[in-house]
C-alpha cells in the first residue's frame, strides 16, 4: 500500500513531529479554546496567530461517511484501488475531521457511523502518517 | 492596464445591497468554436488560440461590433487542467511552429495579450492578467463596464484537452504530497470538485434519505440539453441520448460518484461581448441585462467540507446574489447551476429555493417534469454534463433562452431573469441577467 508521502513545512512539522512519535497533536486556540486541523497560520475563528499552541488529543472518532476509490488520479495508489477513503469526525470536536482509508476493513465495508481510534502507518523511513481503525 | 489585484471589483460579501450598475451593464454577442475532444497537436486551425479568436469574432459579428470597438479584454491564462494537467504537464519545452504559435501562448493556453496581438484590437484599455474562471471574468467584465474602466469588453474563456487521460501527470504522478496535498493526497484525496462534493452528498443521502441513483433523472436530462445545444460536445459529435439504464450501469470512479456524473474535458473555447446598455441599444441583438454579479470563496474549516458547511456556504452565496439583484427566488425564471460533477447541483438548487425546492427536496424534483417543455426546466443548458467540460454552457443558455433565440431548447414557462454560475459551494461566482434592465 504505498501511499503518498506528506512533505513537512515549518507550519506543519510540530504535527509531523508528533505523528512520528505517534501521537495526535493539533492546534487549539487558547482564545476561542478551539481545536483546528490542518495547522494554520491563525486562527480561524479570532484570526489571530498569538493564541495558538500544539495540544495532544485523544484519536477517538467516528466515521461520517465514505466513498470507494475505484478510479483516482494519484500514480502511487492506483494498485491500491479498490480502497476506502473515509471522512472520520474527532469525538473531542466533530469539526475536526479527517481522511481515512480505514486499514483492516475491507473495501465497501465501512461501517458509517461506527466509533474509530487512531493508529499510526508508517509511509517512508521515518515518516508515519495517521490512519484510523474501527473500533473493534 | 489594469491588474486585478489592484482593482476592487469582486462582490464578494453579504450585505452590499443592490447593484450599483443593475441593467446598466448588456451582453451583446456570444461566440462559440467547435467542441473538439483534444487538439490533435498538428491543426492550426483548431489550436485553442485559433479557436479564441474564432469564438471572439463569432461574438463580435453577433453584436455587429469592429476591432476598434474592443477596449477591454478579459481572458483566462491558466490551463484548465491546471498542475495536475496529464500530459500538459509535461507538454513544453517542446519544437514550437512558426508565428504566432512559436511558444504555448495559443497552442495550449491563450492570454489576452496574445489575442490583442493576433485579432489586431488597437483601442483595448482593459486586459487583466491572473482571472482564473469564467465566472470572475463575467463578474470582472459587468463590473469593469459599469464601472467605466472600458465601454466594449470581450470575455473569453478557453478549455484545453491534450492527450492522455485528464491530470493524471504533474503532482498528481508525484510520490510526494506537498503543501496543501500533505493533509489529502496521502490517504487518496486528488484533489477536485468530486472530492468537494462526494462526501456531502454522502451526508445528504443520510440525512434526507434518498439514494446516489436518485440522480439519474437529472444527468439523463442535462444529456437530453445537451443534444439540444447545436455547438455542443454531445450534439456535434452524435453521441447517443444516455438513458437511466445506462447510468445505473456505468461504472464507479469514486464509488458512489458514477462515470457520467462526470463532465467529459473538451477543447473549445467561447466569447462573450459585455457592454454598456446605451451602447447595446444600437447593436445587432437585442441585449441581455446585468442585474447583478457575485462572488464568494469560503473557508472550510477542517480537511474535507461538509453538508452543515455546504449547505451554509449556498444559502449565502443565494442571498448575495438575490439580494445584489433586488430578486427573490420567485423572480428567477431560468436556473442554470454549475453542474460539473452531478452531486453538486442539488445544492444549489434547494440553497437558491429555485421553484420552491428546499433542502432535502432535490431528488423528488428530480424524478418530477424538469424537461425544458415542461413546467420546471431545470439547468436547461445541460451544462457540462451534457455539452462537454466548456463551463460555458450555462451562460449562453442564459442568455438565450432571454433572447428566446434556444431553439429546442426554449423553455416553455416565462424567460425574463436568468442565473448562472460557474462554482463550487465554497468558491466561485453567480450573474444575474434580466430580458429587462428594470
Amino acid at each position: 500500500m504505498p501511499k503518498l508521502i506528506p512533505v513537512p513545512d515549518s507550519l506543519s512539522k510540530p504535527f509531523w513531529d508528533a505523528v512520528n512519535q505517534r501521537r495526535l497533536a493539533l492546534q487549539h486556540c487558547a482564545q476561542c479554546d478551539r481545536l483546528q486541523y490542518p495547522p494554520q497560520q491563525a486562527c480561524q475563528v479570532c484570526n489571530s496567530p498569538a493564541g495558538l499552541t500544539w495540544k495532544e488529543v485523544e484519536g477517538r472518532g467516528h466515521i461520517a461517511t465514505y466513498i470507494v476509490i475505484e478510479d483516482g488520479r494519484l500514480n502511487r495508489r492506483m494498485p491500491d484501488q479498490p480502497y476506502n477513503l473515509a471522512m472520520v469526525t474527532l469525538d473531542a470536536d466533530p469539526r475536526v475531521n479527517f481522511y481515512s482509508n480505514l486499514p483492516g476493513t475491507p473495501p465497501y465495508k465501512a461501517p458509517v457511523g461506527a466509533a474509530v481510534e487512531v493508529t499510526f502507518e508508517e509511509v517512508a523511513p521515518d515518516q508515519l502518517i495517521h490512519e484510523w481503525r474501527v473500533v473493534a | 492596464m489594469t491588474a486585478p489585484d489592484r482593482y476592487q471589483w469582486r462582490r464578494d460579501k453579504d450585505g452590499l445591497g443592490v447593484w450599483e450598475h443593475r441593467g446598466k451593464v448588456a451582453v451583446a454577442g456570444v461566440g462559440h468554436s467547435p467542441v473538439d475532444r483534444r487538439w490533435d497537436g498538428v491543426s492550426m486551425d483548431k489550436t485553442l488560440g485559433a479557436y479564441s479568436i474564432l469564438a471572439c469574432r463569432k461574438a463580435m459579428d453577433e453584436a455587429g461590433v469592429s476591432p476598434e470597438q474592443i477596449e477591454g479584454v478579459i481572458c483566462c491564462d491558466s490551463h484548465i487542467a491546471g498542475g495536475s494537467g496529464g500530459s500538459a504537464s509535461q507538454w513544453a519545452p517542446r519544437p514550437y511552429f512558426a508565428p504566432p504559435y512559436d511558444s504555448e501562448w495559443g497552442l495550449t493556453l491563450v492570454n489576452a495579450q496574445w489575442l490583442i496581438e493576433e485579432m489586431r484590437l488597437p483601442n483595448v484599455k482593459f486586459a487583466p492578467t491572473g482571472v482564473p474562471t469564467i465566472s470572475e471574468m463575467v463578474g470582472m467584465a459587468a463590473q469593469a463596464v459599469g464601472d467605466g474602466l472600458c465601454h466594449t469588453c470581450l470575455v473569453i474563456y478557453p478549455t484545453g484537452n491534450l492527450e492522455g487521460r485528464y491530470r493524471r501527470g504533474g503532482e498528481n504522478a508525484d510520490d510526494y504530497a506537498r503543501g496543501a496535498r500533505q493533509w489529502t493526497a496521502p490517504w487518496g484525496n486528488h484533489g477536485g470538485n468530486d472530492f468537494i462534493n462526494i462526501f456531502p452528498h454522502g451526508q445528504y443521502c443520510l440525512k434526507y434519505g434518498g439514494k446516489h441513483d436518485d440522480l439519474a433523472p437529472f444527468v439523463v436530462n442535462q444529456h437530453r440539453n445537451g443534444l439540444l445545444t447545436p455547438w455542443g460536445y454531445n450534439a456535434t459529435h452524435q453521441v447517443p441520448q444516455l438513458t437511466t439504464e445506462d447510468y445505473v450501469n456505468s461504472r464507479y470512479i469514486l464509488n458512489p460518484l458514477r462515470l457520467w456524473d462526470c463532465d467529459r474535458p473538451v477543447n473549445a473555447s467561447a466569447a462573450y461581448l459585455f457592454t454598456t446598455t446605451e451602447r447595446a441599444r444600437d447593436m445587432r441583438q437585442s441585449p441581455v441585462y446585468v442585474l447583478n454579479h457575485s462572488q464568494h470563496n469560503f473557508r472550510k474549516r477542517s480537511t474535507q467540507e461538509d453538508l452543515d458547511e455546504i449547505e451554509d456556504w449556498t444559502d449565502r452565496a443565494a442571498k448575495r446574489m438575490y439580494e445584489g439583484a433586488g430578486l427573490g427566488p420567485k423572480d428567477v425564471d431560468i436556473f442554470n447551476p454549475y453542474d460539473g460533477y452531478a452531486p453538486m447541483a442539488q445544492f444549489f438548487l434547494e440553497g437558491f429555493q429555485w421553484h420552491g425546492v428546499k433542502r432535502g427536496d432535490a431528488f423528488a424534483f428530480y424524478a418530477g417534469d424538469i424537461r425544458v417543455e415542461g413546467p420546471h426546466p431545470f439547468c436547461s443548458s445541460g451544462g457540462n454534463l451534457g455539452n462537454g467540460r466548456t463551463r460555458t454552457a450555462m451562460y449562453t443558455d442564459s442568455i438565450e433562452q432571454l433572447r428566446r433565440t434556444a431553439g429546442a431548447r426554449q423553455v416553455r414557462v416565462r424567460a425574463e431573469t436568468a442565473l448562472a454560475a460557474f462554482t463550487t459551494p465554497s468558491s466561485g461566482g453567480w450573474i444575474m441577467f434580466g430580458k429587462s434592465p428594470g
